[in-house]
């Protein structure tokens, strides 16, 4: 395949506004994503797949999170104070920001105070002129980060100034601005839509700071974007960047192979031993934030009684599952948090796996001839590449010790309405992806009180426990909450309303002569600060 | 009404003699032209074969479909470099034995081509029947209702109509079936009209035959030959489509070893495995060409007019 | 004439109504919705999902739907696909070059292989050539074409890697989409090697899709020669002296294509359904994809839209089909 050199000639020949390379020595990226992104207005979407194909190469926000990390640093904004009530939020702006400069709009100034109040404005007010551009808007993660409630104006200071005024403290509001909904998007181009009439193209023709900007979209195909020859924390060394979308994951590690692409999210697990012997990719690897389990309907007998939980912990063979299902892509999990995330317990003891025992806890809690359903979604999530088969499994190992499995499955939406039914007949594989890394966001939304009937699919309230994740909640030292959420885990591990199956590991293969990739903890994918060998 | 005359009910008596000693010369011409066509008994061996096969699983099959072996996940075909020897044709993503895998599958292909061919035929034949013998309003209301069925891609409809009733093998059958009966429709109401005014038909109604003994005992079985024609090339359609929702997901849901649905499960080996890919749809593919042979020597046998093949 | 194109019309009017809506209550029992997908584990406030439900227009009395919806179709208007946030027929006017281009391609490879088959298969009746290409075809047209799709990957991508993996065209090219046509955009560009490109990206998804329409136009076109070969006015042309040739190329080949010409129509919802399957396996950005992916996103106006569209096209096809074949044949008008 003679890559570079059709390369060159096809790109002396385009002629991008965008692209300010000199041909000769463009350098091309091609990442073959796993989907087609929604639009292009990312405030207006909540799909991980929309955010890397918008927000991250597009845009900026007015904090960002250090790359690879959750750490926040200074976007777009150079700096800010925090009233003392902790109700206002004052950003001194970065000066010299300049916006894309495409074939469908020139900026004719910098970034500014404007920018930043039209960019949530519309997404606050139901009356601004933005609030519903396009049929069928919604600002659904504005809305369900509460915001509405929350933010009560946003005040333009001066042109390099905006004051956030809040109706109550909140303490992640800083962490919640690096969020992709908080993209700064230009006012001027707006206004300039809004006179021409063509308002809809703000989502498919989108200008942004970031370090990329929009070239094109063939929808379902190709996305292209150039370098930001005026990017504020300065060009990136790849002067184009291309996202092949290829939704079938044996198809993208094919391509990856051929040379038609760099980079690929989302493996196919029976492809990792593969990929590892292959000494032309590069296989990077970052554990999840995320947990995969087997919920028991706790209100529902024999489930109620926590033996026969136990037992039949005891009978599922996680090995087997890690092998046949995650083939090797994932570790098996004890607690209901991730190992990667503060407070996990390390002293928990799992449940072995020993069909003999559960045999016998069975009988000693009067079981005999149990016949179940286990649920097993229909689609393919972060903590589980493959329910159906987990399931297989889990009826295979189950049958060993006498227990009959029925497996039972719903169309994706249906099945997880039905499963937060109080009195559901059969356990259900489920799980979790974390979005900002504290264990409220596992252990009160899963398994609190709260929750039963809803996001709690073992139905289960435990006093001990939901004392413990309460005082957590209110305690703000962080040395005491971690010692009461791993009490927590521990209440949880001997009342066993789930098995704990696994938490994924993430895997991104690529060329190696793709350098500078950082992997992000929160599943994203950043494609600033790295560069290709020639 | 159907008062009959002592001569009328002799005479129809006489008519029915008759046609059963036709029927026996119609059968011995039929065999004759059909073992013309080596084709079509090459395909019919192999029927018979898959149909003992699948009736005899339980014996034939080396192992239990569903058990799993837990040492042995993805092992190639025995005579692939890593092959074990209990397992010919190697193992799946759980170790399961693919050879017993397929031949329980045919279980499931076979019972989806009868079942849906048995549902499109029994529904099609009656409302075709009921539309032609008919006519009219009730004719025209059919008629556009099969249109409307017939304006979509099958699959489509198919796929459309299994996301409603929920996937699985039952669901796929029924949505096959509806796609597919239209075509039986047409057949019967173009035959009962082109019967309707045959002599025999005129004596038998003038015999004070009634409606639904003129429309299934004297018209239906003057119309048998295109029906028999269709209903084969249904079966096959039928295994391929239900094979099709089963690799898109909809079909039969695993663990059946259904051949579409162990194809859908393989597809993230294509690279890895080749034999999970390869020997389900090369199953699939036997079985429909040995169907589509035997349809198109039935063909030729029943409608010497029409040597196609 | 006339009055046989206005009678085939007339029938065409009830049809289209049932097929609105036959595509307008499917979308209506299809169980789960978008809003719970896109929420996934996480779940949605269900006051805020009813107020997004009424935003689609799904509080209004069913029949006042309904009405909205045709009287909709009559502007040109299908609805706003859920995912996206714009128009349906937008969408669909996008995708669908995709799709007319491999089923065009397909349908192309299919009649220039197909008709000469058959034809080559009638005349050398009985002969080996004839069972072989007799073989091939029921071969061809017992193929489960998925897996079919996927055994060419293998071979012609993974293996010899003579053909790319999926996609239209390769992504060193990049120009505007005139047409939609990427064979013809390639061309216009004028870019070196752009056209090469988009038919290597098209040869293996045309073959998937030709394979059975090939088959059936095979069988088809030879069943019909040997019937025109033995009829009379054949047999005189050949007492007359006329070369073999010259007999089939004037008398009977003219005859036997008209039958060819219904199955080729015939052949177009056969094309739709196996666009499906073939984009799905070679990641092909047409229709067939988007409805799938659509209905498992429980899209609903997509969904809704997309099934009126392609049924509409199927049935336009089918009118031209009717059309053509009551010129070719003047007796077929007053059946």
């Amino acid at each position: 395949m003679n890559f570079q050199k059709t390369l060159k000639a096809t790109l002396l020949g385009a002629s991008l506004a965008v692209i300010a390379a000199t041909g000769a020595s463009a350098k091309t990226l091609v990442y073959c994503s796993e989907g087609s992104p929604e639009g292009f207005d990312t405030a207006l979407y909540t799909a991980g797949t929309t955010f890397d194909a918008s927000s991250k190469p597009l845009y900026n926000r007015l904090v960002e999170f250090k790359r690879g990390t959750t750490e926040v640093l200074p976007g777009l904004a150079e700096s800010w104070e925090v009233s003392e009530d902790g109700l206002e939020y004052t950003f001194n702006l970065r000066k010299g920001v300049k916006f894309h400069t495409t074939s469908f709009f020139t900026p004719s100034r910098d970034f500014n105070a404007d920018d930043v109040v039209f960019s949530f404005e519309r997404q606050l007010k139901k009356d601004h002129p933005w609030h519903e551009y396009t049929p069928g808007t919604a600002w659904e993660y504005f809305n369900g980060m509460s915001m509405p409630d929350l933010i009560k104006e946003i005040v333009k200071v001066d042109d390099h100034t905006v004051k956030f005024v809040l109706n109550r403290p909140e303490a992640p509001m800083i962490a919640n601005l690096a969020m992709d909904f908080a993209s700064i998007v230009s006012a001027e181009y707006a206004d300039s839509l809004a006179s021409a009439g063509t308002k809809e193209q703000f989502n498919q023709q989108p200008v942004g700071t970031g370090p990329f900007a929009f070239v094109g979209y063939q929808k379902d195909a190709v996305i292209r974007y150039g370098a930001h020859a005026d990017y504020w924390n300065g060009k990136e060394k790849i002067d184009n960047l291309i996202f092949a979308i290829t939704p079938d994951a044996a198809v993208r590690l094919q391509k990856l192979k051929a040379g038609e692409c760099h980079v690929m999210p989302y493996p196919a697990p029976a492809d990792i031993a593969d990929i590892r012997a292959d000494s032309n990719l590069t296989l990077m690897e970052q554990q999840g934030l995320n947990v995969g389990y087997l919920a028991y309907n706790t209100k529902v007998a024999p489930f109620d009684k926590k033996e026969v939980r136990k037992a039949l912990n005891h009978a599922v063979n996680k090995q087997a599952i890690l092998d046949a299902v995650f083939q090797g892509s994932g570790q098996a999990a004890k607690n209901p948090i991730p190992p990667t995330m503060w407070s996990y317990n390390e002293a928990t003891e799992d449940d072995d796996y020993n069909p003999d025992l559960a045999k016998e806890m069975l009988a000693a809690a009067g079981v005999e001839n149990l016949s179940m359903k286990v649920w097993a979604m229909p689609v393919q999530r972060p903590y589980n590449p493959n329910a159906r088969r987990m399931a297989e499994v889990i009826q295979a190992d189950f049958a060993k010790v006498g227990v009959n499995v029925e497996i039972v499955s719903y169309e994706w939406g249906e099945y997880l309405s039905r499963s937060k039914d109080v009195d559901r007949d059969g356990a259900v594989l489920l799980g979790w992806t974390g979005d900002n890394g504290d264990p409220d966001n596992f252990l009160a939304v899963l398994l609190g009180c709260d929750g039963v009937g809803g996001s709690n699919r073992a139905q289960w309230c435990n006093d001990d426990f939901e004392a413990l994740i309460q005082k957590a909640k209110t305690v703000t030292d962080k040395a005491e909450r971690t010692k009461l959420y791993e009490e927590a885990q521990a209440v949880f591990k001997d009342e066993a309303p789930w098995a704990t199956i696994a938490h994924s590991v993430v895997f991104m293969p690529m060329s190696s002569k793709v350098t500078g990739y950082v992997m992000d903890p929160l599943g994203g994918h950043w494609f600033d600060g790295v560069d290709i060998a020639e | 009404m159907s008062e009959t005359s002592p001569a009328a009910k002799a005479d129809t008596t006489k008519l029915e003699a008759e046609s059963r000693s036709a029927t026996k010369a119609q059968l011995a011409e039929f065999w004759y032209y059909f073992s013309q066509n080596k084709g079509a008994v090459a395909g019919l061996v192999v029927f018979v074969l898959l149909v003992l096969m699948a009736v005899f699983a339980a014996f034939i099959a080396p192992h239990n479909p569903d058990f799993q072996y837990r040492d042995s996940f993805l092992v190639p075909p025995v005579w692939q470099e890593g092959g074990k020897a209990e397992f010919l044709l190697g193992t799946d993503a759980v170790g399961r034995d693919i050879l017993s895998r397929l031949i329980y599958g045919a279980q499931f292909s076979l019972f989806i081509g009868v079942v849906v061919v048995t549902i499109a035929l029994v529904g099609g034949i009656t409302i075709g029947l009921v539309a032609g013998y008919m006519r009219g309003a009730v004719d025209t209301f059919i008629m556009r209702v099969m249109d409307i069925i017939l304006a979509f891609p099958s699959l489509l409809l198919a796929l459309v109509l299994v996301a409603i009733l929920g996937p699985g093998l039952i669901n796929a059958m029924i949505a096959i079936a509806i796609v597919l009966q239209p075509h039986f429709v047409r057949l019967t109401r173009a035959a009962v009209l082109a019967e309707r005014s045959r002599d025999y038909v005129v004596a038998a109604r003038v015999a004070g035959a009634g409606h639904i003994r003129l429309m299934f005992k004297t018209i239906l079985p003057n119309c048998l030959a295109p029906l028999i024609v269709q209903a084969t090339l249904s079966f096959s359609n039928a295994i391929l489509d239900a094979a099709a929702l089963g690799f898109l997901g909809m079909g039969a849901q695993p663990p059946t070893p259904e051949w579409g649905t162990m194809l859908a499960e393989a597809r993230e080996f294509i690279l890895r495995a080749w034999w999970v890919v390869t020997f389900p749809g090369l199953a699939i593919l036997i079985t429909v060409l040995a169907i589509n042979l035997v349809g198109d020597g039935l063909r030729d046998a029943l409608d010497p007019k029409l040597k196609r093949s | 004439m006339l009055r046989f194109l206005l009678g085939r019309l007339g029938l065409l009017i009830p049809t289209f109504f049932g097929v609105t809506l036959v595509a307008f209550s499917f979308i209506r029992l299809l169980p789960g919705d978008p809003l719970d997908l896109l929420a996934g584990e996480r779940g949605i406030d269900p006051e805020r999902k009813a107020e997004l439900m009424a935003q689609m227009g799904f509080d209004k009395p069913l029949w006042q739907q309904y009405i909205d919806y045709v009287i909709g179709i009559f502007h040109g208007d299908l609805g706003t696909s859920f995912a996206s946030k714009k128009p349906v027929l937008d969408e669909f006017l996008t995708l669908f070059p995709a799709t007319a281009e491999l089923a065009l391609c397909a349908i192309i490879l299919a009649v220039c292989l197909g008709i000469p088959a058959g034809i080559f298969a009638a005349v050398k009746r009985g002969t080996i050539a004839d069972q072989a290409i007799m073989g091939t075809a029921l071969v061809g047209y017992s193929m489960p074409i998925f897996w079919w799709g996927l055994l060419l990957i293998i071979f012609f991508s993974g293996i010899l890697q003579w053909t790319p993996v999926s996609g239209r065209i390769s992504l060193l090219y990049f120009f505007p989409q005139v047409t939609g046509f990427m064979l013809i955009d390639s061309l216009l560009s004028g870019e070196k090697g752009a056209f090469i490109s988009a038919v290597r990206h098209l040869i293996l998804p045309s073959i998937v899709l030709a394979t059975i329409p090939l088959a059936v136009i095979a069988r088809q076109t030879r069943s019909a020669m040997l019937e025109v070969l033995g009829e009379d006015y054949v047999r005189t042309a050949r007492a007359k002296g006329l070369t073999p040739s010259s007999v089939i190329g004037l008398h009977a080949l003219r005859n036997a294509l008209i039958p060819v010409v219904t199955t080729i129509g015939l052949q177009v919802g056969v094309l739709l359904a196996g666009a499906i399957l073939t984009e799905t396996i070679f990641s092909w950005p047409g229709i067939g994809k988007w409805l799938v992916d659509s209905i498992a996103r429980r899209d609903y106006f997509v969904v809704q839209g997309g099934l009126l569209l392609i049924a509409g096209i199927i049935m336009l096809v089918n009118l031209i089909v009717d059309v053509l074949y009551g010129l070719i044949n003047p007796r077929i008008r007053h059946h």
